[in-house]
């Protein structure tokens, strides 16, 4: 007992070092930043290839232009789980100095209003075409500039099989069904399905959107005004039922329902599957894992019931945002990143880090030639007078968050079409009450 | 030690002054009780982080009417009673064979606890891997004995129960442990008076053992209940409450909407699932605890 009270201030002292040193060494790294007059900006972009691998294009190419500014590009996980990192990060005050989201109905969810700096009056943006910045602006803002290729919704088709059984490419649902048919009777799965990837179960509601709206021209304002909806409109209930359809046809890959989408292009590529409803993203993929089949893959856009109105649902590409956390010498050198990726030398950068989707909403910005064959079948829709209808999420901020778990159960036969549809209003009505719009 | 410092502790009513507890209570009532008020009130706004609109009880009447909620209650329940149910039916025999002279005991005690160990997310996937329909280890080694394996995950009516499985292979470790400590806790002389009195084996189990282990059955299920109503990153894990809505429990149909950003409307389902765990729990912990006392 009587050694004890010496010790204590020993023990003192080892902790005021160690309270020290600690104190130094959390110090120590944040001082790097800005010692050489170099800024480093910190651009957030979600962990998929198509993401990662032009946002690494462009801060490569846009350091060797421009030599005192590093960007150092940061990963985020996909879907839900992203969108939360991204508002969780926006409403502490904690955003990269610049990030990648979607444009459209989410980015609205993000109240860009109040958290992002608007680029309105920016020389830059005059080099974007206007065609994007509806799905980029909110109140009397302009927001984003674009980043990748419009992507087309649609069917992957497997070539081959289609010479082989002599089929022509639908431009109707019935010339489709009767393809299905054909394909059935040759032992071909007609179409592949992946619901391990719930996202790609929606193809068939969200890809028809261009046919909802050669029906129903006023559909997207009526729908945001909770005027109509998918259970009340006979045009937009048509996806719901015609996934249905393909379901209680039997006409599904087999194991549709532990598939993901990687298997999906894989019975694909291989001949085993004839169609595959999805988004053109996943052409990067298909190049990535099936390079010898690349020629085999077609795509055309899912067809409606009338031939003449055909054409294609687009997704708009993605944006690039600045968060208002941003300021001095950074906000003028996020400037300087958006100025660079909205600029031909911007795409350039992207076409050489990743091969092209679809094409750039920048201007003077050509596509390669040597693009993948499903890729070139696209610009003809964006070629004809009418051919494209930007996706929902474009032009109405409503969409619902649990579409891809309804579209997974009437794609399973587990839900009916009007219930799914039904469900999915109600849905809906939650989103558009957080929003606050009017009508609701 | 004095008798006056003693007394003097005593009219305290503590070893301790007061202010000692003031660190807990800071931490406490700024990490447990400042949130769990504030989220009292954030169910009842719509929130969306940047702004916040008070709406009364209005997201409880949506939660309500959400057909995934009812879907998650009940799967929640089916999915409590069969974890407890099979963790007590399991774990005790278990540990009867456990404490018997069995050879190898430590290692096979160490055999059994070892998936409580294992991470609940390494677990999740490992089995996400070896219940796949078409090439999983399972189906294969079922197909070798001429059985054709349901697609355990992805048919609507086996997806809970394989979750739930998975979750008995997981958790009866740590059943088998409790009711290990309550077997080696009940006296000898018991059993030798049982035996004396010309019980057999069965009888001395039926008669001695299982009465006087009540305390870790108690024990047991009440832990595995509170689990089973709360589970959340198994079933997110391998279904992601899939396909569709069919193995939602409450836990990942609030996680959904959180993800979805509707904040005050999962804050209003955990406020739900704070209730439903009370009112299942308290009861039975009473119940359960009182038969304990009368025995």
């Amino acid at each position: 007992m009587k050694a004890l009270p010496p010790r204590r201030p020993r023990w003192t002292v080892v902790a005021a070092v160690l309270v020290t040193a600690l104190a130094l060494a959390s110090c120590s790294p944040g001082d790097l930043g800005s010692g050489d007059g170099k800024v480093s900006l910190t651009f957030l972009v979600d962990n998929s290839d198509a993401s990662v691998r032009p946002a690494e294009g462009l801060a490569k190419a846009f350091g060797e232009k421009y030599p005192d500014v590093q960007v150092e590009v940061e990963v985020r996980p996909q879907g839900g789980e992203g969108d939360n990192v991204v508002k969780t990060r926006l409403s502490t005050g904690d955003m990269t100095d610049v990030f990648l989201y979607n444009s459209g109905s989410l980015l609205q969810a993000l109240k860009p209003a109040e958290t992002l700096v608007s680029l309105k009056g920016e020389g830059f943006l005059a080099n974007v075409q206007d065609t994007f910045f509806p799905t980029v602006s909110a109140g009397d803002g302009v927001f984003g500039v674009p980043i990748g290729g419009a992507m087309g919704g649609g069917v992957l088709y497997n070539r081959a099989v289609y010479s082989r059984l002599g089929l022509q490419v639908p431009r109707t649902w019935a010339e489709f069904m009767a393809n299905n048919a054909k394909i059935k009777a040759a032992g071909v799965a007609p179409v592949v399905q992946t619901y391990q990837d719930t996202w790609t179960s929606q193809m068939f509601v969200l890809a028809d959107y261009h046919n909802v709206a050669a029906a129903e021209p006023r559909f997207a304002d009526d729908y945001t005004a909770n005027r109509t909806s998918y259970a009340r409109s006979p045009a937009a209930l048509k996806g719901f039922q015609r996934l249905q359809e393909v379901h209680d046809a039997g006409y599904l890959s087999p194991d549709f329902a532990s598939a993901k989408y990687e298997d999906g292009l894989r019975l694909l590529a291989a001949g085993q599957g004839a169609h595959f409803p999805i988004l053109t993203f996943v052409v990067g993929t298909l190049v990535a894992n099936h390079p010898d089949k690349v020629d085999d893959i077609g795509f055309f856009a899912l067809p409606g019931d009338d031939a003449a109105k055909n054409g294609l649902t687009v997704w708009t590409p993605s944006g690039i945002y600045i968060p208002k956390t941003t300021g001095g010498e950074k906000l003028a050198a996020a400037k300087r990143f958006l100025a660079f990726v909205a600029s031909p030398e911007g795409c350039a950068a992207q076409t050489k880090a990743y091969a092209p989707t679809g094409p750039y909403v920048v201007k003077d910005c050509p596509l390669p030639d040597d693009l993948p064959r499903a890729v070139k079948d696209m610009l003809p829709y964006f070629a004809a007078a009418g051919g494209t209808t930007p996706a929902l999420e474009f032009v109405s901020p409503v969409k619902g968050p649990a579409l891809e778990q309804i579209t997974v159960e009437v794609g399973s036969g587990i839900r009916s079409a009007a219930d799914g549809a039904a469900l999915y209003d109600r849905d809906v009505e939650k989103q558009a009450k957080q929003l606050g719009l009017p009508g609701w | 030690m004095s008798g006056v410092a003693i007394a003097r502790r005593h009219r305290a009513g503590s070893v301790y002054p007061h202010w000692f507890y003031l660190p807990a209570a800071v931490v406490y009532g700024t990490l447990f009780l400042a949130p769990t008020v504030a989220s009292f009130y954030f169910s009842l706004t719509r929130w969306t982080l940047f702004d916040h609109e008070f709406i009364g009880l209005e997201n409880f009447a949506v939660l309500f009417r959400e057909p995934a909620l009812v879907k998650g209650m009940t799967n929640t329940a089916v999915y409590a009673v069969v974890t407890s149910g099979l963790k007590v039916v399991l774990g005790l025999p278990l540990a009867v064979l456990l404490t018997s002279d069995v050879v190898g005991r430590a290692y096979l005690r160490s055999v059994v606890f070892f998936p409580v160990l294992v991470s609940t997310i390494g677990v999740g996937i490992t089995f996400t891997v070896l219940m796949r329909p078409g090439d999983g280890l399972i189906n294969d080694g079922l197909a070798a004995i001429g059985i054709k394996g349901p697609a355990w995950l992805t048919d609507p009516s086996y997806a809970l129960l394989s979750v739930a499985l998975v979750d008995v292979w997981k958790g009866v470790g740590l059943a088998t442990l409790i009711y290990i400590a309550g077997i080696v806790s009940i006296p000898r002389e018991y059993f030798e008076a049982a035996t004396v009195d010309g019980a057999g084996r069965f009888a001395a189990f039926w008669h001695v053992l299982l009465p006087l282990c009540r305390p870790a059955t108690v024990t047991v299920v009440i832990l595995s209940l509170i689990g089973g109503l709360r589970s959340f990153d198994l079933i997110w894990t391998m279904t992601r409450g899939g396909p569709g809505f069919t193995s939602d429990v409450i836990a990942s149909v609030i996680y959904k909407q959180y993800q979805a950003g509707f904040y005050g409307l999962s804050t209003a389902g955990n406020v739900v699932l704070f209730l439903v765990v009370t009112v299942v729990v308290l009861p039975l912990s009473l119940l359960l605890g009182r038969k304990q006392v009368e025995l």
